[in-house]
């Protein structure tokens, strides 16, 4: 590997590694714009320039590559008056409007201004206008005037994406991002462009004059919507209460994972927590008789529904699990089924629509944890039924008792007629979940759940890699983690105290379950680990 | 009066045709070199001190010697005929007038690289230079000076010509290759350098037609003829278009060592009605301007970059005592931010912006510190872009306001 000198400190780095990126590794920044690890070289902003060797001109750091021997210096006087003039040309025509930007708070003209800014500006003359507001897609809304034409967004399309609805328009300092002609930015990543775009040119139709990025806090998670398990960071927003008309969660933005979705994630996963803090959310434990339902605490429903599933015989209980679940959840789910005997436990209800899927990141299953379902065991034990046996047997009352775990059965692929007839036939409908559904309203007993940003646990991705998510707000009304309900009910049928932690249930499930031997839940760290393979 | 070589024929009527341009030794030994080892050719051009004459003045042979030994791909000869330099105007006489002159230098040259399929890239504007020399590759396909198995020489060359949309920018040899392959006309990044990695990721050779069309002479009369006709850096004569206030403006092809004075008042005649020389832009307009007192200077690349301006493209543009130039000053400065292509921050930013200051000194509404803002500006951009675009409008910005900073003065309001 070449070793080179970066502001005096020595360094190794493959060859190939370009400057920006040299540089990084020994914590220093050198300020860009137009350079992005994921995409191709474009050299255009000229921010990154540097002074190499002897060389009497700088450099930009991007398009140069590091080599044996090669002193580089990133901070001379040459450099800072570099930057300080490319800062200035950025800014002539960028229309000072920060206060009314949404990018503002997050904005790199904003960050790099200042370190790097003139202060003194010269430029007296009208700027150059262009156009405003213009929504590219779905998701995604342009301010010509704020653009600083780096041709990130223009690259994503091309390369990644290769859909290549953008380019730049026009010469000069009219420039500007645009749709070539009938198209419109509604690729299924569309939205990345908004987090690549340095500037407030790019801003998101959903979370624009939400909340102002500086009220936002963040956890770092993983995407529920599909097997790839992208990783994303959940953006909160707690401190403004009253803005965003009361939700919490305010936008999900992609966290780097090298091994799992890179820089990116879908706009589907993207913009599919608003579940979260619907009006549709279970609050309550509820317990229904007839048609009448009362809201309950915990305390009182656990040990009603610890009886009910201890008063039939295993052989009249069918459990259905969900890949939604966490492998927490799921772990103690399969030692309660394990403990009374249940045979008819199953975690596949396949969906009506049939999930798209692509080469990029998108995966047909939409669930985030079918592998971990998998490798737990919530399968059907010998001679129990499937999730379909289960709905037959229930119509023909010789289930008895059936706990939904988060499924909506109504939206299965099977014939609804016949779901909506075995719910009916039923004698005890448990169902667990955090959003009211097909299901819950016919059901005996609710249990509500928190949703994944209100807990924390671990999915393994369909190439099983086991990915912690972390806690971002807590539960809405008394709802629980899957795992403390499981655990309380489990607890009330005489198996033992209530696992403490995440972390300690996923000690026991490292130790219990093969594939997941040798894993710690700490040491998964941001990243993730495999499981063992098969 | 010297041997005139690239425009021998350019008082013929019919100098564009293929029997014309034969009877006068066209195509004569084409034969013979194409039996040459093509390493001979590229020393010998190395030798004759040939420098590149669309801008640059980068020495030709030198840059053929770039393309990759043994490369096992295409390799590719493209002309650049985007001739946009305000001031110049040159190849459009070599296009309309002697077009198997570039032909046969392409024969050549794409022999001596190891090209196959040679690309001639001609400014959109340029249409009556367009239907010569498309016609004239029809007419040397015909006569099999073009195609497969050229004279049974073994060598194949396909020609294909293309025409420009217009842009001043796809004159620069990396925007020219963007073009050409259907991109906007955008300048790459170098490196990697087109000999390395150019139009369609091959190999690329790009040279302006003036200079390939001294390739055949070269190579028959020898390195040692061309080099003795300039100086000692720089071999032959080029073809300088004079414009302007003069009295017999065109183009004179002379030995590169000519003097500026000589050019403008021994062959183009001085100035008309007995007007007094103000300044000169000698190389296309993106050469620093000089003064009246400042034309006792030779004409080469080395001699015109020691007086602080350059060659460029040997594009004199003659201005007498009538001309403000603060005005021309704005009429350049609208050009740059017009042709400016928007791909580097500060090119793309400041042209406008001092073409905004220069329109306003112009107007009278200038302040007193604009000249020094615009002399700034110009100062911190240059060499920090991808192509020498900005490099070329910085000249201009620059040269006008410190030579004639008592002219722009005189416009700004006390």
């Amino acid at each position: 590997m070449p070793k080179l000198t970066i502001d005096g400190k020595e360094i190794e780095a493959p060859a190939g590694t370009n400057l920006i990126e040299a540089a990084r590794r020994l914590g220093i920044e050198i300020p860009h714009y137009c350079y992005h690890p994921g995409l191709s070289i474009a050299g255009q902003c000229r921010l990154c320039m540097v002074e190499i060797g002897n060389n009497p001109r700088p450099q930009i750091a991007c398009n140069i590559q590091v080599a044996e021997g090669m002193v580089v210096r990133t901070e001379t006087a040459k450099v800072l008056a570099t930057r300080q003039s490319i800062m200035e040309f950025h800014l002539i025509n960028h229309p000072l409007d920060c206060p009314v930007c949404d990018q503002a708070g997050e904005c790199w003209l904003q960050i790099y201004y200042m370190k790097h800014g003139l202060y003194e500006p010269r430029m007296m003359d009208e700027k150059v206008h262009k156009p405003k507001a213009v929504p590219l897609g779905p998701h995604v809304i342009l301010d010509a005037e704020r653009c600083i034409l780096c041709s990130r967004c223009v690259r994503f399309c091309d390369e990644i994406t290769g859909t290549g609805e953008l380019g730049i328009f026009q010469r000069g300092d009219h420039s500007e991002i645009g749709l070539f002609p009938g198209r419109e930015l509604s690729n299924p990543y569309s939205a990345n462009v908004i987090d690549i775009c340095p500037v407030g040119a790019l801003t998101d139709r959903d979370f624009r004059f939400a909340v102002r990025v500086w009220y936002l806090e963040t956890a770092k998670s993983i995407c529920p919507g599909c097997s790839r398990g992208c990783n994303i960071e959940v953006h909160y927003n707690l401190r403004r209460p009253h803005h965003n008309q009361g939700r919490r969660v305010a936008r999900l933005k992609p966290r780097y994972n090298r091994e799992v979705n890179r820089w990116w994630i879908c706009d589907a996963g993207r913009y599919g927590y608003k579940f979260v803090d619907d009006p549709s959310r279970l609050l309550l434990p509820a317990r229904r008789a007839d048609t009448q339902a009362d809201e309950v605490v915990w305390e009182e429903i656990i040990p009603l529904v610890a009886a009910r599933l201890s008063a039939y015989r295993p052989e009249e209980i069918g459990v259905l699990a969900s890949p939604q679940m966490a492998n927490e959840d799921l772990f103690l789910l399969r030692r309660l089924v394990d403990h009374l005997g249940i045979p008819n436990v199953d975690f596949r209800v396949p969906s009506r629509a049939s999930g798209d899927e692509d080469r990029i990141l998108i995966k047909a299953d939409k669930n985030p944890n079918t592998r971990g379902a998998e490798l737990i065991g919530l399968g059907p034990r010998p001679g129990g039924l499937d999730a379909r046996g289960v709905l037959r047997a229930a119509r023909e009352r010789r289930i008895k008792c059936l706990w939904v775990l988060h499924h909506d059965l109504l939206l299965s692929a099977w014939p609804e007629e016949e779901t909506r007839e075995a719910l009916r036939a039923l004698d005890c409908l448990i169902f667990q979940g955090s959003n009211a559904n097909g299901v819950s309203p016919s059901a005996h007993y609710v249990l509500p759940s928190a949703t994944w940003v209100e807990r924390e646990g671990t999915f393994a991705n369909f190439e099983g890699r086991v990915q912690r998510f972390w806690k971002a707000v807590e539960p809405v009304g008394a709802a629980l983690p899957d795992w403390e309900i499981i655990g309380r009910i489990g607890e009330a049928l005489g198996m033992g105290p209530l696992p403490a932690t995440a972390e300690a249930i996923f000690k026991a499930l490292a130790a219990e379950v093969i594939a997941f031997r040798g894993l710690s839940y700490r040491e998964l760290r941001d990243a993730g680990k495999p499981v063992a393979s098969s | 009066m010297a041997e005139l070589i690239l425009t021998r024929n350019f008082h013929r009527p019919d100098s564009h045709a293929l029997r014309l341009y034969q009877e006068t030794g066209g195509y004569e030994g084409l034969q013979r070199v194409l039996a040459l080892p093509p390493v001979t050719i590229i020393e010998t051009v190395k030798k004759s001190n040939l420098r590149g004459l669309g801008g640059a003045g980068f020495p030709t042979g030198v840059k053929w010697g770039f393309i990759p030994k043994g490369h096992p791909g295409p390799v590719y000869l493209v002309i650049n005929a985007d001739e946009g330099e305000p001031g110049t105007f040159k190849d459009r006489y070599l296009l309309e007038r002697d077009p198997h002159a570039l032909i046969e230098g392409m024969i050549v040259s794409a022999y001596a690289i190891g090209s196959h399929l040679a690309f001639v890239y001609i400014r959109g504007e340029y249409v009556q230079p367009w239907r010569r020399f498309a016609r004239a590759v029809e007419e040397a396909y015909a006569a099999g000076f073009l195609g497969r198995n050229i004279l049974g020489s073994g060598f194949d060359l396909d020609v294909v010509v293309h025409r420009g949309a217009g842009a001043y920018i796809c004159g620069e040899e990396t925007g020219l290759i963007s073009s050409l392959e259907g991109k906007k006309g955008w300048p790459k990044l170098k490196p990697p350098f087109p000999a390395i990695r150019g139009a369609f990721d091959a190999p690329t050779i790009v040279n302006n037609v003036e200079t390939i069309c001294h390739v055949p002479h070269i190579v028959q009369r020898g390195a040692e003829w061309f080099a003795a006709l300039g100086t000692a850096t720089q071999g032959g004569t080029r073809m300088y278009s004079v414009s302007g206030h003069i009295r017999q403006p065109g183009v004179y092809e002379l030995p590169v060592s000519v003097t500026l004075r000589a050019l403008i008042y021994e062959h183009a005649g001085g100035l008309p009605d007995g007007r007094r020389l103000k300044a000169v832009v000698p190389g296309g307009s993106s050469a620093p301007i000089l003064r009246a007192d400042e034309i006792e200077v030779a004409m080469d690349v080395d001699g015109l970059k020691n007086a602080g301006t350059m060659a460029g493209s040997a594009g004199v543009i003659v201005m007498d005592e009538t001309v403000s130039i603060p005005e021309a000053l704005m009429v350049v400065a609208r050009f740059y931010a017009h042709e400016s292509c928007g791909q580097c921050t500060p090119c793309r930013e400041s042209t406008g912006w001092i073409f905004k200051m220069a329109q306003r000194i112009v107007e009278g509404k200038g302040r007193k510190e604009d000249l020094d803002t615009i002399l700034d500006v110009a100062r911190r951009g240059a060499g920090t872009t991808i192509c020498a675009f900005y490099d070329g409008a910085v000249g201009p910005y620059i040269s006008y306001i410190e030579k004639f900073r008592d002219e722009f003065e005189a416009l700004i309001p006390k």
